[in-house]
């Protein structure tokens, strides 16, 4: 009797073990996993940048999409490196390595959502037309070259490494222009962007941002090609 | 045998002398290529490059600042180059160094050099070291003086501190203990100067040698080196080996990712030890004895009623911001997107970590294991004081968890605690 007993509590208990053994199983399923895309990878960049690096309502947070995937690239690997100065973006990407960057380049490059609307005109009329100038023609008088002899006549950027200026809000084209001039943004000798910036006054660079910042989206955002342009100056940061 | 060896070096030299020249230089060589590859990965385990070059600099050229409590030291230049590195050095003096904490002309080292640590290194591996650093490109780059305040710019301080807080001597292995126990300890006890950061320091700069491993605030860093105990509550006691190693090796794991200092020594130093140094490590951490440490109190009124003030407005911004990665209720979609439930780092005492990833984000570190992590955006510029507060006090509160709940001042206070 005495082992039928114990036989039955044998029973009972291994079948007891057998589910609970089943209810472990299931508490440590497999829980979902992160859906295996860079834009799940990105959502790092998407509240600043937006989730297309089509920007936000901040000022400051430029659109990223678009732009040529070597201007990009160039970009975090000097945040990354501490050449250009921005301490949230410094320390997001302090431990990232350079195949990986090179892959979120490439796929903020390779979205295209639609730009936002122009922003409205906030300076006067001789401004904008002073801005409109130093866009289109320059000013030979004091070696200023046009925006548009390297960023392109519909100002979307060269491919590799020269970045499209378009859907940019005023504040921020102002802050980069100064930051240039003033030298705490700067990139690999010659530094082509750095030598204009240091040519142009306040009320220019104020001009500039400003009519850039009015202008509608292009007809075709894409970077026109490598080379495609003659450019006036030597950059270290575009190989041509 | 000491009697005999004079004889067997002789005999080895007559042999080489013996030999034509060519051949004796490739020996040399070739024994001198193990050794190298040796330190290089000694020197990984250490995590030299880390401190001794700046972001983008020449590699072992010094010169990143450190800021302490006690002012600003700068690191100094340890390439093979003769003027201002130190490819004049004797691999004597290089050991003395590293076990004494005293440079070559007989100064006492700032204990931001982890001698207290590196004492514990063998002789021969930390000749391996000096091979290694030696064949590396020399870099003329003359050392920065420090700008330390009075008096914590006066060496002979250090007499005073040392004989408190350094105890030189090799690292002795523990018979009772397994080789791999062993081989764990002489890892995170010496060159993985662990300690440096995972025991809490005094206000004199030095570790609490009753605190080992409990976890410590990184004074001016401002983030907070977890518990490695086997304590339950706050250290390593209900992890497995697989994500203690997945953790060191990867940067990610099930029950959480690295973020902040730790992800920079991922970065630089652990991913590239082997699976077996770093289980080996892991061994030794889950080993550590439970002490009470990081121990939640039991939360006080004011407590109570701030997390019943917060918890509401916590849940909408966590719905809102959060639960698309970390999930509903709290459980991640590891080992991506990290689970917040049953997670220490978010529960621990100091609410600091918590806080600063809701502020500032972060990437865990791209390694060879995990080359494309996952980021974590920041909030700081989309969140009130109070709104982080709020979440940060329900992620601590909900689920389950035993945290306590956050203030808004602290909240304040972190949003200038330096990044990078």
């Amino acid at each position: 009797m005495r082992n039928v007993a114990k036989l039955g509590t044998f029973f009972w208990s291994a079948l007891f073990a057998f589910f609970s053994i089943g209810a472990f199983a299931a508490d440590n399923a497999p829980l979902e996993r992160a859906p295996d895309t860079m834009q799940a990878r990105v959502m790092g960049c998407a509240t600043c940048h937006g989730s297309q690096g089509q920007g936000t309502d901040n000022d400051y947070f430029p659109r990223l999409s678009g732009k040529p995937a070597g201007y990009l690239y160039n970009q975090l690997l000097a945040f990354r490196d501490g050449r250009r100065k921005y301490p949230p973006m410094n320390y997001l990407l302090a431990y990232l390595p350079d195949a990986y960057l090179k892959q979120i380049a490439e796929y903020f490059a390779s979205e295209h959502p639609p730009f936002p609307p122009p922003s409205p005109v906030t300076v006067d009329s001789k401004t904008l037309e002073l801005g409109k100038t130093l866009v289109t023609k320059g000013n030979a008088t004091r070696n200023v070259p046009a925006c548009v002899s390297c960023h392109g006549a519909s100002m979307t950027g060269m491919e590799p490494a020269i970045p499209g200026l378009l859907g940019l809000h005023a504040d921020y084209i102002s802050a980069q222009l100064g930051a240039w001039r003033y030298g705490t943004r700067s990139t690999v000798a010659p530094d082509c962007m750095g030598q204009v910036a240091k040519l142009l006054s306040d009320r220019d660079i104020t001009a500039i941002a400003a009519y850039l910042a009015t202008l509608p989206a292009p007809a075709d955002p894409v970077p026109v090609a490598a080379g495609s342009l003659k450019m006036p100056l030597a950059c270290g940061s575009v190989h041509n | 045998m000491l009697r005999f060896r004079p004889f067997r070096a002789l005999t080895v030299a007559v042999f080489m002398a013996a030999c034509a020249a060519p051949i004796e230089h490739a020996i040399a060589q070739s024994a001198d290529a193990a050794t190298v590859k040796r330190g290089e990965y000694l020197a990984r385990a250490g995590d030299c490059i880390a401190c001794h070059t700046l972001p983008a600099g020449k590699t072992f050229g010094g010169g990143r600042p450190m800021d302490t409590p006690f002012g600003t030291l700068f690191t100094p230049n340890i390439s093979s180059d003769k003027e201002t590195g130190i490819g004049s050095w004797s691999a004597g003096e290089f050991y003395t160094m590293m076990h004494s904490g005293k440079s070559r002309d007989g100064s006492l080292l700032y204990p931001a050099m982890p001698y207290t640590s590196y004492t514990k290194v063998t002789r021969a591996d930390s000749d391996a070291i000096y091979a290694f650093l030696m064949s590396t490109p020399p870099v003329h780059q003359p050392n920065r003086p420090h700008e330390l305040r009075f008096p914590f710019n006066r060496r002979e301080l250090l007499y005073g501190w040392r004989s408190l807080f350094f105890r030189e001597g090799e690292y002795q292995p523990d018979a009772t203990q397994s080789a791999e126990w062993n081989r764990g300890a002489y890892l995170v006890e010496g060159l993985g100067h662990c300690s440096m950061c995972h025991t809490a320091i005094n206000a004199l700069g030095g570790n609490v040698k009753s605190k080992a491993f409990e976890g410590g605030l990184i004074p001016i860093q401002n983030w907070y080196a977890p518990s490695l105990t086997s304590n339950k509550e706050a250290g390593l006691g209900d992890w497995s080996m697989e994500d203690i190693v997945g953790l060191l090796h990867a940067g990610v794991s099930n029950r959480g990712a690295v973020y902040g200092p730790m992800a920079e020594v991922v970065y630089d130093s652990l991913q590239y030890l082997s699976e077996e140094d770093v289980r080996a490590m892991a061994v030794y951490l889950k080993a550590l004895p439970a002490r009470s440490g990081d121990k939640p109190a039991p939360p006080s009124q004011a407590a109570v009623e701030a997390r019943s003030d917060l918890a509401p407005l916590g849940k909408k911004v966590y719905d809102q911001h959060c639960a698309e990665c970390h999930a509903t209720q709290g459980q991640g979609k590891p080992p991506d997107f990290p689970p917040l439930a049953n997670n220490q780092s978010i529960v621990m005492n100091s609410s600091v970590n918590p806080i600063r990833m809701v502020l500032n984000g972060g990437y865990p570190p791209g390694t060879f294991k995990n080359p494309k992590p996952y980021g974590m955006p920041p909030f700081a510029q989309s969140l009130s004081d109070v709104e982080v507060a709020a979440v940060v006090t329900y992620i601590r509160t909900a689920w389950g968890n035993h945290g306590t709940p956050v203030s808004v001042k602290e909240v304040n206070e972190l949003r200038s605690a330096p990044l990078y």
